[in-house]
């Protein structure tokens, strides 16, 4: 049953060949039989969803059912959860039970999906290859020795390995499509406003958007139908209907317009993950596309602009962290500025820390013109880039990340080298557009991801781009051999 | 961009973190490592460009002065470290 796509397992739900029950049964005794190799999981909430797989299986009998109903996914620890820790990933948050549900956990505990339980991810979802959580790395299903991305390393590694047939993530500077790319699965970057923010705890206000996680790009359809839409708790969700995301996945890409950034396919970018690319490209003129090189000229000025947008983003809302109404609290304060001092200094990790002096030091007295402000520009200039390409054609393509997963400890202590692991997914968080990872082959024996940008709103024109080629091509099926015995 | 021991000291009391004595020359390090890197945005003469401060230049939307949410105290105090009396409890701030 884990190798089925959630398309499949939504329709054999519906068919009647197994229930809820048995299916949530089967993902949980998956999760045990795998999870200490991948730390993919750091809470696993069984009997909660097996009531949730009874009340879908009873839905499902009386003909009320939505396409994920009985469906199991699993949430990453950055959504609150109702009565379920939600950590983040965080000592700070280690013992903090959310007292409410996010927007995106209410939608699909309104559709009847089953949550597995809470994923692993890099401390407040600031870094690239889950070295950062409190929790400890997640594995790459791939390799056990690489990294699996991040920050949502352990959404993709459920996936990959088959222990959850998807998973929602949060994108900030690639945080869904670079880990994809790691594990070999699809992941969408929504539109900056489309899905609730609601309830996903903060990073970079202005950047952060969740999307969903999974195999194929129909599965990514379904679950976001499910996460998309207004919600009047967030100030910054975007009031307009939403798409038919799963309609159009079908229409033909004859006539098609790709663009290839050339500044995705300079220095820094392994030769093999080029070709690859060049590859997939090939596959879509066969389909009918025409391709086309352009240039986005500010991109290389993306990566600086989010270390001081995101960090002082970041150092801003985690001010909330005090040691006083929630979260981690040192012992024996001296004082009202020991205890804030040492809550924070013990509660966060090396990585945030960093982000949140930075982001004080750039918003600090008579820095914030030369460093905010001057980010700020920048991003109007990156973005006009962008608007300027989609002029000229439909879609972008290239990398998603400059490298395929890297070993445990190799960038680790070196910010700047994790920084530039998202080279190439940080300028659409900057300029508030969608984006996809699908994988498009291996290189060393690791999955290699292909980026798909769209413009804004465009997530129904992307998922059909995506899901055409995953129509020609098998990659998005391939499983790595020591979690996957079944045949497909 | 070189940040002395001293200014990390600073910036670390402005954000009410507290660091080692002997992790400080390592933040002093990174953080100016980051800095130079941001540096880069300096080749471009941005003088005439407005800032983006959101991707679709919305504003933030209203809604009706009208109470939305109940109170829960009881609830959002059940994570609190320490609480009295409906109270959050702190070491003494005036002796």
């Amino acid at each position: 049953m884990h190798n089925k796509t959630i398309a499949e397992l939504s329709q054999g739900l519906q068919q009647k060949q197994f229930s809820s029950f048995e299916l949530t049964e089967h993902f949980l005794n998956r999760i045990q039989q795998h999870n200490d190799k991948l730390n993919a999981f750091v809470t696993v909430t069984g009997e909660l969803a097996l009531a949730q797989a009874k009340g879908a299986d009873a839905r499902i009998a009386s003909g009320q059912s939505n396409a994920l109903t009985g469906v199991p996914i699993a949430q990453k620890d950055i959504f609150c959860t109702q009565g379920v820790r939600t950590s983040c990933g965080s000592k700070m948050l280690d013992n903090f039970i959310a007292p409410y549900n996010a927007t995106v956990v209410e939608h699909f505990n309104k559709t009847g999906a089953v949550m597995l339980g809470k994923l692993n991810m890099d401390e407040f979802a600031m870094g690239s290859s889950n070295e950062t959580s409190y929790y400890g790395p997640v594995k790459n299903p791939w390799d056990l020795g690489t990294v699996p991305g991040g920050s949502s390393g352990g959404s993709a590694a459920a996936v990959a390995s088959r222990i959850a047939p998807g998973a929602t993530g949060t994108d900030t500077g690639g945080s869904i499509r670079q880990p994809a790319a790691f594990c070999g699965i699809t992941g969408l970057k929504p539109t900056y406003g489309l899905v609730s923010r609601w309830g996903m705890i903060a990073f970079a206000s202005s950047l952060d958007q969740g999307g969903p996680m999974a195999r194929t790009a129909e599965d990514c359809a379904l679950m976001l139908q499910t996460m998309a839409g207004f919600d009047e708790k967030d100030s910054t969700s975007v009031n307009r209907p939403v798409d038919d995301f799963s309609a159009t996945l079908n229409n033909s890409l004859a006539g098609l317009r790709i663009g290839l950034p050339k500044e995705f396919f300079g220095e820094g970018l392994d030769p093999e993950i080029a070709k690859l690319i060049h590859q997939a490209i090939a596959e879509y003129e066969k389909l009918g596309a025409t391709v086309k090189e352009i240039s986005l000229p500010n991109m290389n000025l993306s990566a600086p602009a989010y270390y001081v947008v995101a960090p002082a983003e970041c150092s801003s809302n985690l001010a909330r962290f005090d040691g006083v109404r929630y979260g981690y609290r040192c012992e024996n304060p001296k004082d009202l500025h020991d205890l804030y001092t040492r809550s924070r200094g013990e509660g966060f990790g090396a990585e945030v820390k960093r982000r949140i002096l930075i982001g004080t030091y750039v918003l600090s007295a008579g820095y914030y013109d030369a460093y905010y402000l001057k980010a700020q520009k920048i991003r109007r200039l990156i973005s006009d880039d962008f608007k300027q390409a989609f002029q000229e054609v439909d879609v972008l393509m290239g990398p998603t990340s400059p490298s395929v997963a890297f070993r445990f400890g190799e960038k680790s202590a070196d910010p700047i080298a994790m920084y530039l692991s998202d080279i190439y997914t940080i300028a659409l968080n900057l300029a508030g557009l969608p984006g996809m990872s699908i994988p498009v082959g291996f290189s060393k024996n690791l999955p290699v991801g292909m980026q798909i940008i769209g413009n804004y709103f465009s997530e129904s024109h992307l998922l059909n781009v995506a899901h055409q080629y995953q129509q020609v091509t098998d990659w998005h099926h391939k499983a790595p051999a020591e979690f996957c015995d079944e045949k497909r | 961009m070189s940040l002395s021991t001293k200014e990390v000291n600073k910036i670390a009391w402005l954000g009410r973190i507290a660091i080692d004595d002997d992790k400080i020359e390592a933040y002093a390090r990174d953080l100016s490592g980051i800095l130079d890197f941001v540096e880069q945005m300096s080749v471009l003469d941005t003088s005439t460009v407005t800032p983006m401060a959101h991707p679709m230049d919305q504003t933030q939307r209203l809604r009706p002065d009208h109470v939305t949410e109940e109170n829960q105290r009881g609830l959002f105090q059940a994570n609190a470290p320490l609480v009295d009396a409906g109270l959050y409890l702190v070491p003494k701030v005036i002796e």
